[in-house]
Parts: C-alpha cells; sequence; structure tokens
C-alpha cells in the first residue's frame, strides 16, 4: 500500500499516521505538502491527518480545504482512489466537499480529549473489513469540533445507504445519549462518501496501534486498508 | 470601497456558543434579553469602484470560503 500523508501548517498528527500506516503496510508514507499539485504516482490512499490546520481560523479546515493540494484529492477521489481523513482532516474533507455535512462545535463546549468506543457499523468497505460488524473498539479522540451536523435529508440518505460506519457507543456498544460524546447527529463518528471510496472520522485509530499504546484496536482499520488494495491488485 | 460580509448560522442549527454568552448575559443582569445568536463580521476593502463588480466579488468570497452554507447565511453590503 502507497500512501500519500497530506501535511498543512498546523497539522500535527502527520507523524502518528505516517507511523501507523508503516506499521500496518510495510511501506515508508510520502509526506506531502499542502502547496503541490499532484499526488505522487502510485498512489492507493490519500490521508489528511489531524491537527489545528491554518490554526482552525476561520472555520476548522476552511483554508486547508481550499489548498492546491486539494484538487488533486478530488481528482483522486473521483477516480475511485481511497481517501481517510481524520479529525481535522474529517473536517476539511467536509469543507472541500467530498463529504456531506458539517464538523459543528462540540454540543457542551469543551474539547474533549479521551478514549472512546466506537461501534463498527458493518465490515463490507475497504475502511472496516479489518473489523466484524458490530465490533466495538476502543480508541481516543480529541477535538472540540467533532458535532456531527447536517440536514435531515443529508443524515437520512446517509443512514439509508449504510454510510455511517462508526459510531459513538458504550463499552458494550449500545449507542445512546449518554456514549454520544459531542452531541452528533446519529452518534455518527465517522461517514463514508456516496461512491465509498472517502472516509472521513473524528477518533484516532492511528493512535491505537501499538502495545506501547495501551490498546491496539485502531489497527484494523489500517490492516482492513492494505487487504483491501492487496485484493484488488 | 469598503464593503461589510456578515455570515450567521441559518435558523434551526444549534448555536452552544451562542447559548453561552445567552448564559453569562443573563448572570450579568442584563435586562431583557431573550436569547443570543453569534456570527462573523468581514470588514473588506475592495480595488475599484465598480459597485456591480464589487458585489459579485464580495458574494464569489463568501460562496467560496467566507461562509459554510450548508450550516451559514450571509448578507454582503457596500458601505
Amino acid at each position: 500500500m502507497k500512501s500519500a500523508v497530506l501535511v498543512f501548517p498546523g497539522i500535527n498528527r502527520e507523524r502518528d499516521m505516517a507511523r501507523a500506516l508503516k506499521l500496518a503496510s510495510g511501506n515508508e508514507a510520502a509526506m506531502v505538502w499542502h502547496a503541490e499539485t499532484a499526488l505522487p504516482k502510485g498512489t492507493d490512499l490519500v490521508v489528511v491527518p489531524g491537527g489545528f490546520s491554518y490554526g482552525d481560523y476561520l472555520r476548522c479546515g476552511a483554508i486547508a480545504a481550499r489548498a492546491p493540494v486539494m484538487d488533486a484529492v478530488r481528482d483522486f477521489a473521483a477516480g475511485g482512489g481511497l481517501v481517510l481523513g481524520v479529525c481535522n482532516g474529517f473536517q476539511i474533507l467536509c469543507e472541500a466537499g467530498l463529504l456531506p455535512g458539517v464538523l459543528m462545535r462540540n454540543a457542551r463546549l469543551k474539547f474533549i480529549c479521551k478514549d472512546v468506543h466506537l461501534r463498527v457499523e458493518r465490515s463490507d468497505t475497504p475502511f472496516t473489513r479489518g473489523y466484524n460488524a458490530g465490533q466495538v473498539i476502543r480508541v481516543p479522540v480529541a477535538h472540540g469540533e467533532g458535532n456531527y451536523e447536517a440536514d435531515e435529508e443529508t443524515v437520512k440518505r446517509l443512514e439509508g445507504e449504510g454510510r455511517v460506519l462508526y459510531r459513538y457507543c458504550s463499552a458494550d456498544g449500545v449507542v445512546d445519549e449518554s456514549s454520544n460524546i459531542n452531541g452528533a447527529a446519529q452518534s455518527i463518528a465517522g461517514i463514508v462518501s456516496e461512491r465509498g471510496n472517502v472516509l472521513g472520522m473524528m477518533p484516532h485509530p492511528e493512535n491505537h496501534v501499538e502495545d506501547i499504546m495501551g490498546c491496539t484496536d485502531g489497527r484494523g482499520l489500517f490492516a482492513g486498508l492494505v487487504a483491501h488494495l492487496e485484493k484488488a491488485a | 470601497m469598503k464593503a461589510r460580509v456578515t455570515v450567521t448560522l441559518k435558523s434551526g442549527i444549534l448555536d452552544p456558543q451562542g447559548k453561552a454568552i445567552e448564559g453569562a448575559l443573563k448572570s450579568l443582569g442584563v435586562d431583557g434579553v431573550a436569547s443570543v445568536r453569534q456570527g462573523k463580521v468581514f470588514d473588506i476593502e475592495l480595488s475599484g469602484s465598480d459597485k456591480a463588480k464589487a458585489e459579485a466579488a464580495l458574494k464569489d468570497a463568501a460562496d467560496k470560503l467566507l461562509a459554510n452554507t450548508v450550516i451559514e447565511n450571509y448578507r454582503v453590503e457596500l458601505l
């Protein structure tokens, strides 16, 4: 798997992401500066990592979404290429129009930095095939604006088309108000594009991939992507 | 030419920041505050003097960057 990790000023999770990608695939990820106008040849996966691009000025992800490299990412996604956005990366993908909706300020206005549980809603996608449907995984979140909102019709479509892949839940997989950490519509933690090749999620699977991190539940996402691409090749 | 673009949240969009400001105003004892919605103001200086062109450029700016039209409305004024 050849991955390209986008780097914007103010991004700070790109090295965690590159490390997780190397661990899963054995290949060094290419770090791609925001001013580039093309992705490295042979890129299988584009990752938009977390952080605080442009200091979250204007709206989270708004300025990064208009960077030159994003045109190349749009073309890549339009051709069916896999794109993963985590945290600020999810915000950037929404602002870029690659995913519907928007990430609003957390309902209780607090920055949330802790481990949360996610229910994997289905296992038949490149982004979830490393898990079983209904499986509960534990991964960290670190965000102030993770409250996913979209108009009613869009949320209905996401649900109807099975595009919600990850949902906040309790340790035993119950999705309710008390496990919905940021007030997101339908407890949404991660969604895919209509075509299923672009995933945005607020939690950080890349931070739970090695024993030293205390948990390896995030590995499945990366292992699934590697398996998907090997099968496709 | 001076212009102002005002960006506000669409009605129906939850505004926790506005709610917090509303609560603070009430606790300060400011009288008669029923509710607060917060937004953004952009003061923009334009070169040139063609008003129609300026308005078109400001709308373009608002659509492309200043507002997220999924959740926000905007208003353009030439001052």
